[in-house]
C-alpha cells in the first residue's frame, strides 16, 4: 500500500509539470453553446411526454439561433484570427462564415423537419439531438486545420447522419438508405484515414500549416505524399458525392426522410468541401500538380454524369440528388483550374465559397417545396406535380424560383454562382481551364432541360384525373423555411455584392 | 436631385413594381389587376415621354440620363444605365408595345385565362426589355437580356397553342445556349481588355487585343445575338415559338425581343470589336441574305397564317442584319429604322392573326377567305399592314428595307464591294418575293367570298380594345413612312459613332 503510494509521488510530480494547452474560450463559445443546447435537449427529451415533444424541437431551434450570437460577435467585434492548439484549431473569417452557414442550414432543416417528423410519428427529441450533434461536427470542421481534428469533425458530423438517414424506421427504402450511406461513409473514412497516415509519415506532423511547410521544402513531391494526397481527396470525393464516387447519393437521398436529405445534400456536402478547402488551400497548396488534374477529371465527370443521369429521373428527390451531384461538379471547377498563382487562388476560393452559400439557399428551398407538396400528394413522382399551378400557385412560383435559380437563370441567385465559376476558369486562362469552362457551359444548358421539365409539369400540364385540387396547407415552420430561402435566393440574384463580399472576406490562408 | 437621375431607373423598374402589386392582389379581383397593369405600363410610358422631352437631340451620340453606381464591386460590374440615339427608338417601342398589349388583352385573355399571372409575366418582360436597352454594363445587360427568357417561356408554354410545350422549351434552350457563349465572351473581354465590364470603357480599350482573340470573342457574341435575332441557320426556334405563342406573346416577341439581338450587335459587338466585325461582316451579310431568301420561300410554303408571318420575320430581320453588316452609318441607320418598323408592322400582323384566329378558330389559309366581306375594317387593316410589310414607299417598312439594300452598294472601306453588291442584288430579289407572299396571303384571307363553313357565321368586326390598341400603331406606321427623319434624326448621331469606330481601324 505504501509502496504504491511511493510510486504515486513521481507520477503526481509529472502531472504538475503538464501544462494544459491554452484554450481561447471566447473563440470556442459557439461550440460550447451548441454543446450545452445538445445536452439540454437530451435531458428535456427525457422528461417531456409524447404530445409535448414539440418543445424539444423548439428548444433546438432557439439553441441554433443562440449559437449564432457568439459567431456574430466574433465576426464583428473581434475578427482577427484566433489560433489555438498549435494551429490545429483556428477561428478566422473563413471559419466564422462557414459556421454561420452551417447553423443557418441547420435552422432551416429544423423548420422543414418539425412537422414532418411529428406527423410521421418518428422520434422527435432524438431527431433534434442527432441533427444538432451533426451540426456540431460541421461547426468544428470549419475551424479544423489539422488532420486529426478534421477526421474527428468528419466522424462527428457523419455518424448522426447515418442514423438520421434511416429515420423512417418502418420503411425498407429508408433502412437501405441508412445502410448504404453508412457502409460507403465508413469506406471513404478508411481510405481518407489511410491517406492521412501516409501524409503524416511523409511530413511528421498533422497540422496543415506544418504539412505545407514540410512538403514545399523539398522541390519534388515524394511518391508517398502523392499517394497520400490522392487517397485523402478520394475520401472526400465520396463525401461531396463526386462522380465516380457518387453511387450512394441517389439511393440515400431517396430513402432518407426528405428534411434529412436536404440536410445531407447541403450541410454534409458543404462540410466535405470545407475540409477540401482547408486541405488543399492550406495543407497541399504547393502540390497543385498532383491535385489539379485530379480535380479537373472529377469536376468534368461530376458535372456531366450528374446532369445526364438527372435527365432520366422520374422521382423528384432522385432528380434533385443528381442535380446536387452536378452542382458539386461546378463547385469543383475552381479547384481544378486554380494553379499556383496567388490571385487565381483568391478568386477560386471566392467562387467556390459564394457557390456554396447560394447552393445552400436554393437547394434547401427546393427540398422544402418537395416536403410541402408531398404532404398532400404523398408522392415523389415528378408526374404528381402536374397542374400544381392551378391549385397551389404560391408553391409553384416558389418552386419555379428555386429550380431556375439552380439552373442559373438571371436574376435568380444561381446565375452569380455560375458566373463566378466561369470567371475563375477564364481568369486562369489555360487551355485546360477554358475547356472546363466550356464543359460547364454546355452542362448548364443540359441542366435547364430537367429543371424546366418540372416547371413544365407544374405550369403547363393538367391535374391528373382523380387528384384533389384543394389548396395545400403549409405549416408555419415550413412556410418560414420557404420564406427564408426564397428571399435569400432572390436577394443574391439582384444584389450579389453582399454575398460576394462575404466570400471575399472569408478567404483561407 | 432632379428626376433626370431617376428617370431611367423608373422606366426599368416601374413595371416590376406593378408586377409585384398584381401578384399580391387577390386573385378574384381581375378588374383591379388589369387596371394596375395598365396604370403601370402607362406610367412607364409617361416616363418615356419625359425622356423624349428632355433628351438632347443635338448630341444623340452622348449617353444621356446616365446613372453609374456601384453594383457588384467584386467583379467590377456597375449599375450603369444610360440612353443614346440608338437606344431611344427601341426603348420607346418597347414601352408603347407593352401598353398596347395590356389594352389588347383587356377582355380576351387566352386560355387558361388567369389574367393575374399573364399580366405579371408581361410586366416582368417589360422590365427586362427596357433594362436591356438602357444597360451600359455587360453584366447588367446580360441579366436583363436573360430576364426576358422566363416570362416568355411561361407565356408560350402555358397560354400557347397545341404544341406549346415543345415550342417553349425550344425557345428557351436555343437562347440559353447562345447566352452561355455570350457570357463567356463577356468574361474574355473582361480579362483580355482591361478588367471592366463597362461598354464605353471596353470600346476604348479593346483595340489592344490580338486579332485572333477578337475574332473568337466576336464569335461568342455572334452566337448569343444571332440566335436571338434569329439569323439563318439559328432561326428554327422562331416559327415554332411564334406559332404557338399567344397573340400578345407573339407581338412582344416579334416587336421587341428579336431586337435585343440586333441591338446587341450595334451596341456591343461592333463598337467594342470593330476589327473583328470587319472580318465577320461578309459572313454576317451572307447569312443575312440567305435569311432573306430562305424566309421568303419559307413563307410561300406555309399554310398557317401565323407561321407565314413568323417566316416573314426571318426575312425582315435579314434586311436589318444586312444593313448592320455593311458597317456603314447608312446601313446601321437603316437597321435601327428597320427594327422599329418591323416591330410595329409585324407586331400589327400578329395582332391581326390573333384576332382572326379568335373569330374563325383557325389560321389555315385554305379555310380563310372573304375577310373584307365579313369584317371589312379588319380586312383593310390587314391589307394596309401587308403593304407596309412589303416595303411600300410612304409607309414605315420602306425606310427599313430600301436603305438597307442601298447601303450594301457601298459597304465600309475594307469590305469586299463586289460581294456586298451581290448581296444587294439578292436582297432586292427578296423584296419581290416579299411582295409575292404578302399579297398572296392577303388575297387568300381577305378577298373572295367566305368559305362555306363560315358563310353563316357571325363575324364581329373590330372590338373597342382592338381599336385602341391598333390605331396608335397604324398612325405610327404612316407617320414614320412620311417623315422618316423622326427616327433618323435621333439615331444618326449615335450610329455615326459606331461607324467611326469601324472606320478608325483602317481599311
Amino acid at each position: 500500500m505504501l509502496a504504491a503510494l511511493a510510486h504515486l509521488g513521481p507520477l503526481l510530480a509529472q502531472t504538475a509539470s503538464f501544462k494544459a494547452p491554452h484554450l481561447d474560450y471566447y473563440a470556442l463559445l459557439p461550440e460550447i453553446v451548441l454543446t450545452g443546447v445538445i445536452v439540454l435537449i437530451l435531458l428535456l427529451d427525457l422528461v417531456t411526454d409524447e404530445p409535448n415533444k414539440i418543445i424539444v424541437t423548439n428548444l433546438a431551434g432557439v439553441g441554433v439561433l443562440a449559437t449564432l450570437v457568439p459567431i456574430v460577435l466574433l465576426a464583428t467585434y473581434h475578427h482577427h484570427p484566433r489560433s489555438m492548439l498549435g494551429g490545429a484549431y483556428v477561428v478566422d473569417n473563413f471559419a466564422l462564415l462557414l459556421k454561420g452557414l452551417f447553423l443557418a442550414t441547420g435552422y432551416v432543416v429544423l423548420l422543414m423537419g418539425a412537422n414532418y417528423i411529428e406527423e410521421g410519428d418518428y422520434y422527435e427529441g432524438e431527431f433534434s439531438f442527432l441533427l444538432l450533434s451533426s451540426l456540431l461536427g460541421m461547426v468544428v470542421m470549419a475551424s479544423a486545420r489539422d488532420l486529426i481534428t478534421i477526421f474527428v469533425a468528419l466522424e462527428l458530423l457523419s455518424i448522426p447522419a447515418y442514423m438520421l438517414a434511416g429515420w423512417r424506421k418502418r420503411d425498407l427504402k429508408s433502412n437501405e438508405a441508412s445502410l448504404k450511406y453508412y457502409l460507403l461513409g465508413v469506406l471513404s473514412s478508411a481510405i481518407m484515414l489511410y491517406g492521412m497516415s501516409l501524409i503524416f509519415g511523409a511530413t511528421g506532423t498533422t497540422v496543415l500549416a506544418g504539412i505545407s511547410e514540410t512538403l514545399s521544402a523539398s522541390a519534388k513531391v515524394t511518391p508517398l505524399a502523392t499517394i497520400g494526397i490522392f487517397f485523402i481527396i478520394v475520401g472526400f470525393a465520396f463525401k461531396v458525392s463526386a462522380v465516380p464516387f457518387h453511387s450512394w447519393a441517389p439511393d440515400t437521398y431517396e430513402g432518407a426522410p426528405t428534411p434529412v436529405t436536404a440536410f445531407l445534400s447541403v450541410g454534409s456536402k458543404t462540410a466535405g468541401f470545407v475540409a477540401l478547402f482547408q486541405l488543399i488551400y492550406v495543407g497541399f497548396i504547393h502540390q497543385n500538380r498532383v491535385w489539379g488534374p485530379l480535380f479537373w477529371v472529377l469536376a468534368a465527370l461530376t458535372m456531366t454524369v450528374g446532369n445526364l443521369v438527372a435527365l432520366r429521373q422520374t422521382n423528384i428527390v432522385r432528380m434533385l440528388a443528381y442535380s446536387s451531384i452536378a452542382q458539386a461538379g461546378y463547385i469543383l471547377v475552381p479547384f481544378a483550374v486554380v494553379g499556383s498563382n496567388g490571385k487565381a487562388i483568391a478568386e477560386a476560393q471566392t467562387a467556390s465559397m459564394v457557390y456554396l452559400m447560394i447552393y445552400a439557399a436554393m437547394n434547401l428551398g427546393a427540398f422544402a417545396i418537395v416536403i410541402a407538396v408531398a404532404r398532400r400528394t404523398r408522392s415523389g413522382e415528378i408526374s404528381s406535380y402536374a397542374g400544381l399551378f392551378s391549385y397551389a400557385p404560391g408553391l409553384t412560383v416558389l418552386m419555379t424560383v428555386f429550380l431556375f435559380a439552380l439552373a442559373g437563370i438571371p436574376p435568380l441567385g444561381g446565375w452569380f454562382a455560375k458566373f463566378l465559376i466561369f470567371q475563375s476558369a477564364l481568369s486562369a486562362g489555360t487551355p485546360a481551364a477554358i475547356v472546363l469552362a466550356v464543359i460547364a457551359g454546355v452542362n448548364s444548358v443540359i441542366a435547364l432541360f430537367y429543371y424546366s421539365a418540372i416547371a413544365k409539369e407544374m405550369w403547363m400540364n393538367p391535374v391528373p384525373e382523380g387528384e384533389s385540387i384543394a389548396p395545400i396547407r403549409v405549416p408555419a415552420s415550413l412556410g418560414a423555411a420557404l420564406g427564408i430561402t426564397a428571399v435569400v435566393v432572390v436577394a443574391i440574384g439582384v444584389v450579389p455584392q453582399v454575398f460576394a463580399r462575404l466570400g471575399d472576406l472569408a478567404r483561407i490562408h | 436631385m432632379n428626376f433626370d437621375h431617376w428617370a431611367l431607373s423608373a422606366a426599368i423598374f416601374l413595371p416590376l413594381v406593378g408586377a409585384v402589386l398584381v401578384a399580391l392582389w387577390p386573385k378574384s379581383d381581375e378588374t383591379s389587376q388589369k387596371s394596375i397593369a395598365l396604370i403601370t405600363t402607362v406610367a412607364t410610358a409617361a416616363v418615356g415621354g419625359y425622356l423624349l422631352l428632355h433628351f438632347n437631340y443635338d448630341h444623340t451620340d452622348k449617353l444621356q440620363f446616365a446613372v453609374n453606381r456601384s453594383w457588384i464591386d467584386v467583379i467590377n460590374s456597375r449599375y450603369h444605365v444610360a440612353i443614346d440615339g440608338i437606344s431611344v427608338p427601341l426603348l420607346m417601342l418597347s414601352m408603347l408595345i407593352t401598353v398596347l398589349c395590356v389594352i389588347y388583352s383587356w377582355d380576351h385573355f387566352p386560355e387558361p385565362h388567369n389574367p393575374k399571372a399573364f399580366l405579371v409575366l408581361m410586366l416582368i418582360l417589360e422590365t427586362g426589355m427596357n433594362g436591356t436597352f438602357c444597360a451600359q454594363d455587360l453584366i447588367l445587360f446580360f441579366v436583363f437580356f436573360e430576364l426576358v427568357l422566363l416570362p416568355m417561356y411561361f407565356m408560350i408554354g402555358v397560354w400557347g397553342g397545341a404544341n406549346r410545350q415543345y415550342a417553349a422549351i425550344k425557345f428557351f434552350l436555343f437562347t440559353l445556349f447562345g447566352s452561355a457563349l455570350m457570357i463567356l465572351s463577356f468574361l474574355a473581354l473582361y480579362f483580355k481588355a482591361g478588367n471592366t465590364f463597362d461598354m464605353v470603357e471596353l470600346a476604348k480599350q479593346s483595340s489592344t487585343l490580338a486579332h485572333g482573340t477578337q475574332l473568337l470573342i466576336f464569335g461568342g457574341l455572334f452566337m448569343g445575338f444571332a440566335i436571338k435575332v434569329p439569323m439563318f441557320p439559328f432561326h428554327t426556334w422562331l416559327p415554332d415559338a411564334h406559332t404557338e405563342a399567344p397573340t400578345v406573346g407573339s407581338v412582344i416577341l416579334a416587336a421587341v425581343l428579336l431586337k435585343l439581338g440586333t441591338y446587341g450587335f450595334i451596341r456591343i459587338a461592333i463598337p467594342i470589336l470593330p476589327e473583328a466585325a470587319k472580318s465577320w461582316a461578309p459572313w454576317i451579310g451572307g447569312l443575312a441574305v440567305i435569311g432573306i431568301i430562305y424566309g421568303a420561300f419559307g413563307c410561300l410554303a406555309q399554310t398557317d397564317l401565323k407561321r407565314l408571318i413568323a417566316f416573314s420575320s426571318v426575312a425582315h430581320m435579314g434586311f436589318v442584319m444586312l444593313g448592320i453588316s455593311t458597317l456603314t452609318s447608312f446601313g446601321i441607320n437603316a437597321a435601327v429604322f428597320g427594327m422599329v418598323a418591323h416591330g410595329l408592322i409585324t407586331g400589327m400582323l400578329f395582332f391581326l392573326a390573333g384576332s382572326i384566329h379568335e373569330r374563325f378558330h383557325t389560321r389555315e389559309l385554305s379555310r380563310l377567305g372573304g375577310l373584307l366581306v365579313q369584317a371589312p375594317r379588319m380586312g383593310w387593316i390587314l391589307g394596309f399592314c401587308a403593304m407596309a410589310s412589303l416595303g411600300l414607299p410612304g409607309l414605315a417598312g420602306f425606310w427599313g428595307e430600301f436603305p438597307a439594300i442601298l447601303s450594301a452598294f457601298r459597304p465600309a472601306p475594307g469590305l469586299n464591294e463586289g460581294l456586298f453588291r451581290a448581296y444587294m442584288v439578292i436582297a432586292s430579289v427578296g423584296t419581290v418575293l416579299a411582295a409575292g407572299y404578302l399579297l398572296w396571303m392577303f388575297q387568300r384571307t381577305a378577298f373572295g367570298v367566305p368559305k362555306d363553313e363560315f358563310a353563316d357565321a357571325h363575324i364581329h368586326d373590330l372590338h373597342t380594345p382592338e381599336y385602341v390598341a391598333w390605331v396608335p400603331m397604324l398612325l405610327l406606321i404612316i407617320a414614320l413612312g412620311v417623315a422618316p427623319a423622326i427616327i433618323f434624326r435621333v439615331s444618326d448621331g449615335a450610329v455615326q459613332m459606331v461607324a467611326n469606330a469601324v472606320k478608325a481601324v483602317g481599311a
